[in-house]
């Protein structure tokens, strides 16, 4: 029994590779790379690796990625003057910033805010043309579009970050850089700005669900985890032909809690929690600036953020000399 | 090198030793180190000073290692209580040639004042590092950079305690004099240069963010929040707006302020809190950071820090440039050092965690003829 108890898979199948069905006899064409195997790979996942669906969609997409990802960091290495060594020593600090507020939504220098626009578009364009390729994907495999739908959901935060809102805001200076802490910086500074984003509705709305996919994900995989010993890991089988491992764990959860998930209904709940995280989300950062300009006073106003009673300052509650251990 | 009848035993009687042995490992190293704290106490235990009403999560934590150790300088320091001038002794402007802003001062106490200057800045390089390696009769020259910086710092010095009461004796009476910055040292540590853009190439935001540096506090928020907050009587530093909705475009309508000033702001207030050695809630209730209803008294003593470091930075320390020599300006600018919140404070709530240095130095507690208790 001990194998279950391992973070790797401890089954890896290799063999002839698998090109995958080709019932019209032209489906070949679209999947490029020979396929191979990989036993580090096995032990995350499946160990084969490859072929991959060549579609124009996955072209543009992939073309699109890479020229933003290189206007970004050739903009980074610009800003360290070319010198590759302080690049990498200051990789997390760097960005390429949007334009300053007074350009406004006009085009501005290229240096000043300019690149960021055009990297942005093509982002844009990346994320759209993706999310195409799996509506397409889905579409050709006849399976049904939750993928892309759950990837559109994504796509709609991601729009309403730098696409939407800045146009609503009449300003590109309120899009996100492109920099690892200069983006935690936009989080922070959007927040303060906009009077405390914890008191928008939406945000809270999204944490919920944020919060609530990760408990969904961690009852869901830990119980299918408990019963693959009986077959559980099969779970498509399992739903049109239940074993004992749906038995035991629909009863492990009635006996726990008198309610329990389907073996199907779970992942409309799980899908549901991860899907509304980034449409919540995206919600409230669209009417941030747009409809509600500081959060903290419209709580106020909505008659959910009380006061407290009590004096503000130490002076009330203690001196400074107790607390550096000189008594007067 | 075991007896056989062991091997044989041992082969028959195979046992998984490493699950129980993990778990005997896990379960005794844990023991091990709860004992530890038990017996020796958390080593890491810390103190926190609450600064709001329950409920609000406003509190200041410090470490006990650091709060309860006195501030190292505060040992070094140097004092002697005045001479109290009996009436008809002859004063220091018509002792001594040259003496233009402690001239009210009777003898004992002038040299009281020099001797103590010469301990708060220059211990071991003595009178002669403002005066030169002169003969006594030749100390009203101003041939050196160091006595002319040094009577505008006296000028400094006054003006701080006479009109600046406000922030530094707002709780207690604390005052400044030389030591609060220079501690010892020539040059006081904490102070401050130009230092943007630091980026190449770009222009606008995107050349004064987005490095670690020293005015950054190592963050990637602008470095140029001390060079603008600092040193500018016009400047304002907030950014919220104080209905729940406020049409306009960020930076374009009049205060309607952007993203990028928010983080000037949150720079500065940064820069605020490492200075002193707390954290926002110090001043601010976090959940409304615009709110003057939640503020402490100490958000007004700061705001009041604020306006005493522009006035000191631009009417004192700024004009001094061309006195300086070269050495003593900025390594990119070449501009004159600057001073905030940390050159004084150096990382404690109060300067030299709150000793009283004005008390014993009437002289520099106001301009003019010092008035003895």
């Amino acid at each position: 029994m001990i194998e279950y108890q391992n973070i790797f898979a401890q089954v890896q199948v290799q063999g002839t590779p698998d090109w995958g069905m080709d019932d019209s006899g032209e489906m070949m064409a679209d999947r490029a790379g020979k396929p191979r195997f990989s036993t580090l790979f096995g032990l995350l996942g499946n160990a084969q690796l490859g072929p991959i669906n060549i579609s124009s969609y996955g072209v543009i997409s992939c073309v699109c990625f890479m020229i933003w990802f290189n206007i970004v960091g050739f903009s980074m290495l610009a800003q360290v003057g070319w010198s590759v060594p302080e690049f990498i020593r200051q990789l997390f600090w760097l960005a390429l910033e949007p334009p300053g507020p007074e350009y406004g939504l006009s085009m501005p220098p290229l240096n000043d805010g300019g690149a960021f626009i055009i990297a942005g578009m093509f982002f844009l364009a990346g994320c759209v043309t993706w999310w195409l390729r799996t509506y397409q994907l889905a579409q050709q495999h006849k399976m049904g579009k939750h993928l892309a739908w759950a990837f559109a959901a994504l796509l709609w935060l991601i729009l309403v970050l730098g696409l939407f809102r800045p146009i609503l805001m009449g300003s590109w200076s309120e899009a996100v850089p492109y920099g690892i802490f200069a983006h935690l910086d936009w989080t922070t500074a959007f927040s303060i700005r906009y009077g405390n984003l914890y008191y928008n509705p939406f945000h809270c709305l999204s944490i919920v669900f944020l919060y609530g996919s990760v408990l969904l994900f961690c009852m869901h995989g830990g119980t299918i985890l408990a019963v693959t010993r009986y077959g559980g890991d099969r779970e498509l089988e399992q739903i049109y032909d239940r074993g004992t491992a749906t038995e035991r764990a629909a009863l492990f959860w009635r006996w726990t809690m008198g309610f329990n998930a389907t073996m199907e209904g779970i992942h409309r709940w799980a899908w549901w929690f991860a899907v509304l995280t980034p449409i919540t989300g995206g919600i409230g950062i669209l009417l941030t600036g747009t409809v509600v300009d500081n959060w903290f006073i419209w709580a106020q106003e909505h008659n959910f953020a009380p006061m407290y009673d009590g004096a503000y300052g130490y002076a009330d509650y203690g001196s400074y000399e107790t607390f550096i251990g000189k008594e007067n | 090198m075991f007896p056989k009848w062991f091997d044989k035993w041992n082969a028959d009687n195979p046992t998984n030793i490493f699950g129980p042995a993990i778990a005997v490992g896990v379960a005794g190293g844990a023991i091990f180190a709860a004992a530890l704290i038990v017996t020796w106490g958390n080593p890491a235990q810390t103190e926190s000073m609450q600064t709001g009403p329950r409920g609000t999560g406003m509190s200041v934590p410090e470490y006990n290692v650091s709060r309860a150790a006195p501030d190292p300088t505060i040992e070094a320091y140097y004092t002697e209580e005045p001479y109290i001038p009996e009436g008809g002794e002859e004063l220091a402007k018509d002792i001594y040639e040259n003496v233009q802003v402690l001239g009210e001062l009777t003898d004992d106490n002038f040299n009281r004042v020099m001797l103590a200057m010469t301990q708060w800045v220059s211990p071991e390089e003595g009178c002669a590092y403002c005066h030169g390696d002169v003969d006594i009769s030749e100390y009203g020259s101003d041939d050196l950079y160091t006595k002319v910086v040094s009577r505008r710092m006296v000028q400094m010095t006054q003006n701080i305690n006479e009109n600046w009461d406000g922030h530094v004796n707002a709780v207690a009476e604390v005052g400044v004099n030389c030591y609060t910055c220079h501690r010892g040292q020539n040059v006081p540590s904490d102070i401050w240069f130009n230092v943007t853009p630091v980026n190449q190439n770009v222009e606008g935001w995107s050349a004064v963010q987005n490095r670690a540096t020293t005015m950054s506090g190592s963050t990637s928020l602008p470095s140029s929040a001390l060079e603008v907050y600092l040193t500018d009587y016009d400047s304002m530093v907030n950014v919220h707006d104080l209905e729940s909705r406020v049409a306009g475009v960020p930076g374009l309508t009049e205060d309607v302020h952007s993203i990028q000033k928010t983080e000037m702001t949150f720079s500065l207030m940064n820069y605020f809190a490492n200075s002193l050695g707390v954290n926002c809630v110090f001043c601010h209730n976090s959940r409304a950071f615009y709110d003057a209803g939640q503020y402490t008294p100490q958000w007004g003593i700061a705001q009041l820090g604020r306006q005493m470091v522009i006035e000191t930075n631009a009417e004192y320390l700024i004009p001094l440039e061309g006195t300086y020599p070269p050495e003593r300006l900025g390594p990119i600018y070449a501009d004159a050092p600057k001073i905030g919140c940390r050159t004084c404070h150096k990382g404690y709530q109060r300067p030299l965690q709150g000793m009283n240095v004005i008390a014993a130095w009437p002289e520099l507690a106001k301009t003019g003829a010092p008035v003895y208790e």
